[in-house]
C-alpha cells in the first residue's frame, strides 16, 4: 500500500511540473517543442496498447497518424466544418478505416502482419502524395485553423493550446492505465505471450485483437488531428515509414510495455535531438545502432529496466528477510533444542 | 501493338531487377526466418559501392560490380553476426525492430558520406539498339540477360553443390540440419553473402537506368516483399516467377492504367492477397 501511495506522490508531482512548465520556462521555443512531445506521446501510447501489449509490431500507424491530421486539415478548410466537429469526425473517421484495415490485416500473422500494413502505410503515403487535388500533393496543405473556442475558453496562445494537449495526453494516460489493469489489458498481454494458450482458454482473440488495434488507431489518430491543429501546415512525409521508426524509437528507449515508457523515450529523445543540433540530418546515424543495440541487450528500455530492477531488489530484500527468519527459526530451535539436553542431562 | 511489346521488353527488365532482390530477401527468409526489413538498405548501398568504385577509384564498370558485390555481401554477413546471431533466440518482434535500425543507420551513413542528391551512374553500355521497329538500351539486355545467368547460376549452385545441398537441408529443418553435421553458424554467414551480393548486383545493374539517392531502397525492398508473398515466403522458383509477374503488371499497368499510380499496383496486389489468403499464396502446410 506505502508504494502505491508512493506512486501517486511522483505522479501528482509531475502532473504539477507539467502544469506549471509554461511558468517556469517562458521560452516559447521549448514550449513549443514540450507541446510536439506530448503529441507524439499520444501517438506512441496508440503504438505502444497493440504493439506493446498485444504484441503485433503494425507499421502502418504513421499513415493513420497522417489520416487523422489530414482529415482534420480537409473537413475544416475545404469541407468548411466547425472546428470541433471536424476534429471528432476526423478521429472517428480514422479509427473507422482502422476497422476496416485491422479486420483484413489481423487475419494474418507475424511477419505478414507486420509486412502488410508496413506496406498498408506505404499506400497512404502514396495517396496523400499523388492525391494533389484533395491533400495538396508534395506542396502541403496550408490554413488548418487553431482549435475553435469552447465556451469561455480560447486556445489562439501557445500556452493555452499547450494545456489543452496536456488535457489530452492526460486523458490518453489515465484510459490505457485502466485498461492495462482490467481484465481487457491482461487479455491483451496473454495474447501477446501465447496467441493459441489464449484461444484455449477461451478468450475470443480476434475480437480482441481487433480491439486492441482500433483503440490504438484512434490514439493515433487523435495525435495527428492535434498535431494538425497546432503545426496548421502538413506534408506526406508525416505518413512516412521514418515517422512510423519515430515512434518506435521513442516506444523501445522509453521501455516497450510500460505506462512510463512513452513519456520517458519521447522526451529523452526530443531533448537528446535538441542537445545534439548538428545531429538533425544524420540522427539516424546515432538513433538507428541505438535502436539496434537496444533491442539486442536492454530491450525493455528505460522504464522497462527500472520496474525490473525494482522487482529484483524487491525479491532480494523478500529473500534476504526469508533467510533472516529462516536463520533465527533455526537458532531458536538450536537453542530449545541445547535446553532439553541441559534439562535432561540434569 | 508495338507500344504492348516495348512494355513486355520494359517490364522484363524492371522484372529482373526485383527477382534478382527479392532472391536475396526470400533466401534469408526462407533459411533463417528473418524478414529482413535492411534488406533495402544493401540495395542502396550496394548502387552506392559501384558508383565510387566507378568514379574514385576508375575501375571499369564490370568490375566495379563485382567489387560491390563482395563489399555489400561482407556487410551482410556483418549483420548477420552483429545483429541477427545475438537475437536468434528472441521474439520475433525483436528481429524486425532491429532490422529498421540497421535500415536506418545505413540510410543516414550513406546521406552522411554521399550526399543527399540524386547522382548518376554512368554506363559503358548507352547505346541504343533497334531491332523489329523495338528500341531498347543495351543496357537493358545487359540486365536481362545478367539477371537470368545469375539465376541459372544459383539454381546450379543450389541444386549441384554440396554447400548448395546444406542450405537447402537448412532452409527445411533447421535442427535436423545441425545433427547431420552441418555448421548452421556458416551456412548462416553464407546465406546473408549471397542475400547482399545479390542485392548489389541488382543496384549495379538497375542503377544506369534510374538514379542512386539514399532512398532508392525503399520502394524496391516493399515490392520484393510483395513478390515473395507472391510467390510463397522462402521460395527461390516463387520469387523469380513472382518479380516477372510483378515487372510486368507494372509496366502494363503504367501505360494502359495510370504512370502516377504505377507503384501502387504492387500494394495493391498485395493487399488482395493476404486479404484472401492470410498466409501468403502457396503457403506450406504446418507453418
Amino acid at each position: 500500500m506505502a508504494i502505491f501511495e508512493k506512486r501517486r506522490l511522483w505522479l501528482a508531482v509531475l502532473i504539477a511540473l507539467a502544469i506549471l512548465f509554461p511558468l517556469l520556462v517562458t521560452n516559447g521555443y521549448y514550449l513549443h517543442m514540450m507541446t510536439i512531445s506530448y503529441i507524439w506521446m499520444i501517438a506512441v501510447y496508440g503504438l505502444n496498447l497493440f504493439t506493446g501489449y498485444t504484441g503485433y509490431l503494425s507499421l502502418a500507424h504513421a499513415g493513420f497518424f497522417a489520416i487523422g491530421a489530414y482529415s482534420l486539415g480537409i473537413l475544416t478548410v475545404k469541407v468548411g466544418w466547425p472546428f470541433w466537429l471536424a476534429f471528432v469526425s476526423a478521429c472517428l473517421l480514422t479509427t473507422l478505416i482502422g476497422v476496416f484495415v485491422g479486420l483484413v490485416a489481423l487475419r494474418t500473422k507475424e511477419h505478414f502482419f507486420a509486412i502488410y500494413t508496413l506496406c498498408v502505410g506505404y499506400i497512404i503515403y502514396l495517396i496523400i502524395d499523388k492525391w494533389d487535388s484533395l491533400t495538396g500533393g508534395v506542396r502541403g496543405f496550408i490554413g488548418i485553423p487553431a482549435p475553435a473556442d469552447i465556451g469561455p475558453l480560447s486556445f489562439q496562445t501557445p500556452v493555452a493550446q499547450y494545456y489543452l494537449v496536456l488535457c489530452f495526453l492526460v486523458a490518453v494516460i489515465f484510459t490505457m492505465y485502466c485498461l492495462v489493469y482490467s481484465l481487457t489489458g491482461r487479455t491483451y498481454i496473454a495474447i501477446r505471450n501465447s496467441e493459441e494458450l489464449a484461444l484455449t482458454l477461451g478468450i475470443s482473440t480476434m475480437k480482441n485483437k481487433l480491439a486492441s488495434f482500433v483503440l490504438s488507431v484512434f490514439f493515433t489518430s487523435l495525435a495527428g488531428a492535434l498535431y494538425a491543429s497546432f503545426i496548421r501546415f502538413l506534408g506526406p512525409d508525416i505518413a512516412y515509414v521514418s515517422v512510423m521508426f519515430d515512434f518506435l524509437t521513442y516506444l523501445l528507449v522509453g521501455g516497450i510495455r510500460t505506462l512510463a515508457g512513452p513519456v520517458v523515450g519521447t522526451l529523452l529523445i526530443t531533448f537528446l535531438s535538441q542537445q545534439l543540433q548538428f545531429l538533425q540530418d544524420y540522427r539516424m546515424l546515432i538513433f538507428g545502432p541505438v535502436l539496434t543495440l537496444l533491442i539486442i541487450f536492454y530491450p525493455h528500455g528505460m522504464a522497462g529496466g527500472i520496474i525490473r530492477l525494482k522487482a529484483k531488489r524487491e525479491e532480494a530484500r523478500r529473500l534476504k528477510l526469508d533467510t533472516k527468519r529462516a536463520a533465527a527459526e533455526l537458532a531458536a530451535a538450536s537453542r530449545q533444542e541445547r535446553s532439553e539436553r541441559y534439562v535432561k542431562e540434569g | 501493338m508495338e507500344l504492348f511489346i516495348q512494355q513486355l521488353l520494359n517490364g522484363l527488365t524492371v522484372g529482373s531487377v526485383y527477382s534478382l532482390v527479392a532472391l536475396g530477401l526470400t533466401l534469408v527468409y526462407g533459411i533463417l526466418h528473418i524478414p529482413n526489413f535492411a534488406h533495402g538498405a544493401l540495395y542502396m548501398m550496394g548502387g552506392y559501392v559501384t558508383l565510387t568504385a566507378m568514379t574514385k577509384l576508375g575501375l571499369p564498370y564490370a568490375l566495379a560490380v563485382v567489387v560491390s558485390m563482395i563489399v555489400v555481401g561482407l556487410l551482410g554477413v556483418l549483420m548477420e553476426r552483429l545483429v541477427f546471431y545475438p537475437l536468434r533466440d528472441a521474439p520475433p518482434l525483436h528481429d524486425k525492430i532491429a532490422a529498421i535500425g540497421i535500415l536506418l543507420f545505413l540510410e543516414a551513413f550513406a546521406q552522411f558520406v554521399w550526399g543527399a542528391d540524386y547522382q548518376t551512374m554512368p554506363t559503358p553500355y548507352g547505346d541504343v539498339v533497334s531491332m523489329f521497329g523495338l528500341t531498347l538500351t543495351v543496357q537493358r539486355i545487359l540486365i536481362i540477360a545478367s539477371a537470368v545467368i545469375i539465376m541459372i547460376l544459383l539454381y546450379l549452385f543450389l541444386k549441384k553443390t554440396f554447400i548448395g545441398a546444406s542450405i537447402i537441408a537448412m532452409a527445411q529443418n533447421r535442427e535436423g540440419a545441425n545433427l547431420v553435421g552441418i555448421n548452421t553458424n556458416k551456412v548462416a554467414m553464407l546465406t546473408f553473402l549471397l542475400s547482399g551480393s545479390l542485392a548489389a548486383l541488382a543496384a549495379s545493374l538497375a542503377s544506369p537506368i534510374n538514379l542512386v539517392f539514399p532512398g532508392m531502397g525503399h520502394l524496391v525492398i516493399l515490392k520484393a516483399f510483395v513478390i515473395i508473398i507472391l510467390g510463397g515466403m522462402g521460395s527461390i522458383p516463387g520469387a523469380i516467377v513472382g518479380g516477372y509477374i510483378l515487372g510486368f503488371s507494372e509496366s502494363l499497368g503504367a501505360t494502359y492504367v495510370s504512370n502516377d499510380y504505377k507503384d501502387i499496383i504492387a500494394f495493391a496486389i498485395l493487399v488482395i492477397i493476404l486479404t484472401f489468403k492470410p498466409n501468403g499464396l502457396f503457403a506450406k502446410e504446418g507453418r
